[in-house]
């Protein structure tokens, strides 16, 4: 048999499981169909019910104004698939292609999708995080039961973590009237993504909103009262404050411990990835038959010398999920890279925030047109003399053309005047936080000596 | 890469007589993504250059930055924000938009339905009698017209004489010095005055009397943005009030026109209603009504395909051919309602992305719903219909149909 043979047999009659039910999994599933895979499709999820989106779970959820289980998200065709929803995966077996279901089930696969995302990382005390008020926010019930909080009028809420989910919790109290305070380690909201000078910006955004922000601190106890109710937090440099609700928005942790010992390779970094998808395995070699998409991947982009980046982007999960759908049921000369520049919103303060590109992969960023004091702005991010990034406030209809910069490596700063270009702008460094997030833990380590005996293995010291 | 497209291609496209079907004349132009004219303009033509250049900043809509500022160009001391930039156009569409959409007025298209339905059956109940019926006078000019007017709060009794305004004005933008008189451009500056004349009037009984229209609205109403001029608020209206004239128009009646000429879609139209959201999306591809953006600046040095546009160059952006460029749109020259993937460029894109969009749209679904539920088995007279002197607000100037056993 051709192998033209064998993909036509296994279009016709092969069995695709994907693990994570979620957008990149279910959008996967639809572009299967849309290919024309008609053999067996099974969906594993942990969570129940019918995968729903999350970005309105900080946004609209919130002001009560979508309620959490109205987020279900639109099917865009039938997908004739088998559910099996409410269990975790709890292995993969590559020797013998099974997926091990948490209650001992075992699910057999020609090719498996891994879109298992991440999940909240929860306050690291747990006696702490247990109390009644203290919340995170990924799923549904997260959400359901901090609008709930959040509409019974509590005196102030705290939240830890000034990202975007922490952001957007802050806007939306302060939208409601709700006294909110912000802690954040960094030196202002924001940073971590976008850098200290936008961060700047968006401190003055949240002060302007009546936000108490407080920067460079960080909260060391969650105080509950006899009755289990949390009432006030603990600060490093010795302040407290009363809150009877605290938000956790201290980012995610990949759901890849599921995957220990399955030989892949997958860690506290995702799983990593060529550019079409396909799992490397822990030596760094090309898996045939098992596909990565989402927030849990970890994939290489040329544009960014290659360097395996992984996003908690909404976009990139249903890019990825098109792309890992596709060569799923391709032959290798038919394979797409999934190539395109990351793209992500937030709303926050009545302020549309976007950006393309890498923002977190600059020495420099300059303000290219609007005005900051406005908060009417798009600036741009460069590396070494070439744009990587741009964000917009409330300007993304510009955006366009910045992705056509970064695709064509135009020179960074952009040397022609539009417009409405502020006079004085001049590019200034763009201060992350530092290396120290990327050298968290080596978690392989190598052996052997010859070229033929070279091979690595996963080292779970970590954390 | 500069080539010089030979010239006769755009000349040929401006010319009357290829108004009924300039398509093939845009695939010509296609073959030069970006052409350099002998005066020193910039054709472009194809949908990814079109796209590029209307998300590009450097491309600018004040005339202040061409370098030879063209024949009959508005010499405005306050224009309408179509034609200014950044930040003055955000400021301007922003106060605008404040009274016709979302979010502070989100239920200004819903809340004109009752006005849209009632026009269109009072418009069709007219025909009943009539042999023939002019689709463009009978219905697609009187629908639009009165429905900007309900909206901005102009008197619909003085349409008649903002009717010869708008005509003149619109002939005027057409002007061609070679071939034109000059009486005709005259004409238009005077329409324009008048026409501005009459507009400041409505306003000047409009101040400290807040009602339902828009004049009111803009004339009474303090936003985050403070409140427009009267200069600004003329500029406006006058500009929503010619857009409102001349587009609609066009879009209903190219509208009818398609059907007619593909009658399996039309029969498809009478059983599905429901298929006018996408075919009112593939005729804003097929036969848009506004085919060119005229002119638009190099506000800096801009390089589209390998082609570098100097700084004050005019930029002419072929709108219509790039919404037939088979590089983007698969089988173009078909009118396919089912088309999924239709990004096409009928309204523009970026930040002059069209103000009256939205409405625009929901007239011609209910005017084409109307149209195709309540007429008996309608006929085009002729074929093609006599077509409007401007290539580029593109349309019929009559379209002539019968209906019934004939
Ligand atoms: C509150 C919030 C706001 C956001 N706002 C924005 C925004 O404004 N803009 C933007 O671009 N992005 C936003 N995002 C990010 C966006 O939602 C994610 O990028 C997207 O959900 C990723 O989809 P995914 O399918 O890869 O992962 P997920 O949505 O995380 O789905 C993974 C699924 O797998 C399940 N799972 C995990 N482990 C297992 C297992 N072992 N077995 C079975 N199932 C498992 C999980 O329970 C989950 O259902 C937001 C996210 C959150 C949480």
């Amino acid at each position: 048999m051709t192998s033209a043979d064998n993909l036509q047999a296994f279009k016709r009659d092969g069995r695709i499981v994907v693990v994570g039910a979620s957008l990149a999994g279910l959008r996967a599933a639809e572009t299967l169909r849309d290919e024309g895979f008609a053999g067996s499709l099974t969906m594993i999820g942990d969570e129940l019910g019918e995968p729903y989106d999350r970005p309105p779970l900080s946004k609209q959820v919130l002001t009560g104004w979508v309620p959490a289980g109205g987020t279900k998200l639109p099917r865009r065709r039938e997908i004739d698939a088998e559910w099996l929803l409410g269990v975790p995966a709890g292995g993969l077996d590559l020797a013998t292609n099974h997926v091990r279901l948490a209650d001992g089930r075992e699910v057999p696969f020609d090719r498996v999708l891994i879109s298992t995302g991440v999940r909240a990382r929860p306050w690291f005390v747990e006696s702490e995080a247990a109390l009644d008020g203290v919340f995170v926010v990924r799923t549904r019930e997260h959400a359901e039961g901090l609008q709930r909080a959040l509409a019974a009028g509590p005196s102030r809420v705290l939240v830890i973590g000034a990202g975007f989910t922490g952001s957007e919790i802050a806007s939306i109290c302060r939208e409601r009237d709700i006294p909110v305070t912000v802690a954040e380690l960094a030196p202002a909201p924001l940073v971590g993504a976008l850098g200290a000078m936008i961060g700047e910006v968006a401190a003055d955004m949240q002060r302007a909103h009546g936000v108490d922000l407080r920067c460079g601190v960080k909260v060391t106890r969650l105080e509950g009262d006899a009755q289990g109710r949390l009432r006030r937090a603990h600060f490093d440099d010795g302040t407290t404050i009363d809150a009877d609700v605290a938000v956790v928005a201290l980012g995610g942790i990949r759901n890849t411990e599921w995957l220990r010992g399955s030989g892949l390779a997958a860690g506290v970094w995702g799983i990593a990835c060529d550019t079409g998808c396909r799992a490397l395995d822990l030596n760094g070699l090309i898996t045939d038959d098992i596909f990565v998409a989402g927030d849990v991947a970890r994939c290489p982009n040329p544009i960014y010398e290659y360097r395996l980046i992984s996003l908690e982007h909404w976009a990139n999960a249903v890019e990825q999920a098109e792309v890992a759908a596709h060569n799923m049921v391709s032959g290798q000369a038919d394979r797409w890279p999934h190539l395109t520049i990351p793209v992500f919103w937030s709303i926050q303060f009545g302020v549309n925030i976007k950006s393309v590109g890498v923002p977190t992969f600059a020495d420099e960023v300059v303000v290219t047109q609007g005005s900051v004091p406005d908060r009417r702005f798009v600036a741009a991010y460069g590396y070494r003399g070439r744009v990587t990034a741009a964000v917009s406030f409330n300007s993304a209809k510009w955006l366009d053309h910045y992705r056509q910069l970064i695709e064509t490596a135009a020179p960074f700063p952009p040397p022609c005047p539009t417009p409405d270009q502020p006079a004085d702008s001049k590019p200034a460094p763009v201060d992350f936080p530092g290396p120290a997030l990327l050298a968290q833990g080596a978690t392989v380590v190598v052996t052997g000596h010859d070229p033929s005996e070279r091979r690595v293995t996963a080292a779970y010291q970590h954390r | 890469m500069t080539t010089t497209e030979k010239p006769d291609t755009l000349r040929r496209i401006l010319d009357h007589s290829s108004r009924a079907d300039p398509y093939p004349l845009y695939a010509e132009l296609r073959r030069t993504p970006v052409a350099l004219q002998e005066d020193g303009s910039y054709v472009v033509s194809t949908y990814r250059e079109l796209t590029d250049l209307l998300h590009n900043p450097h491309l600018s809509s004040d005339t202040r930055n061409l370098s030879h500022p063209t024949a009959g160009a508005e010499e405005q001391a306050t224009p309408a924000f179509i034609n200014l930039d950044p930040p003055a156009h955000d400021r301007l569409r922003r106060m605008a938009m404040r009274h016709f959409g979302p979010p502070h007025t989100p239920g200004l298209v819903t809340g004109l339905e009752p006005v849209l339905t009632t026009t269109v059956s009072g418009l069709i109940d007219g025909f009943a009698g009539k042999e023939q019926i002019d689709v463009v006078d009978d219905f697609a000019y009187p629908f639009p017209v009165n429905v900007i007017c309900h909206l901005l709060g102009v008197p619909r009794e003085d349409e008649p004489r903002f009717h010869v305004w708008v005509n003149d004005l619109i002939n005027s933008i057409d002007y061609d010095p070679r071939t034109d008189p000059k009486e005709k451009l005259e004409k238009g500056m005077q329409a324009r005055k008048d026409l501005r004349e009459y507009l400041g009037g409505l306003l000047a009984e409009r101040h400290g009397r807040p009602g339902d229209d828009l004049l009111s609205r803009l004339a009474n109403d303090d936003g985050p943005d403070g409140r427009m001029t009267d200069e600004e608020i003329i500029s406006t209206a006058n500009l929503l009030l010619i857009a409102g004239h001349e587009t609609t128009v066009n879009l209903i009646t190219n509208g009818m026109l398609t059907l007619l000429r593909h009658p399996q879609v039309l029969q498809r139209l009478r059983d599905e209603p429901d298929l006018v959201v996408p075919l009112v999306e593939e005729l804003l591809r097929y036969e848009p009504p506004v085919h060119i953006i005229p002119w638009r600046a190099a506000y800096s040095d801009i390089t589209v395909a390998d082609t570098v546009i100097p700084k004050g160059s005019r930029i002419m952006l072929m709108l219509a051919s790039g919404n037939r460029d088979p590089d983007r749109f698969h089988d173009p020259d078909r009118f396919d309602p089912d088309r999924r993937d239709n990004q096409h460029l009928g309204f523009g894109s970026g930040i002059h992305l069209c103000f009256g969009g939205p409405m625009a749209r929901r007239e011609t679904h209910i005017a084409l719903t109307e149209l195709v539920r309540r007429l008996d088995r309608p006929r085009l007279v002729t074929d093609p219909p006599p077509y409007r002197r401007s290539p580029v607000l593109r349309g019929p100037v009559h379209l002539l149909i019968e209906q019934g056993a004939g």
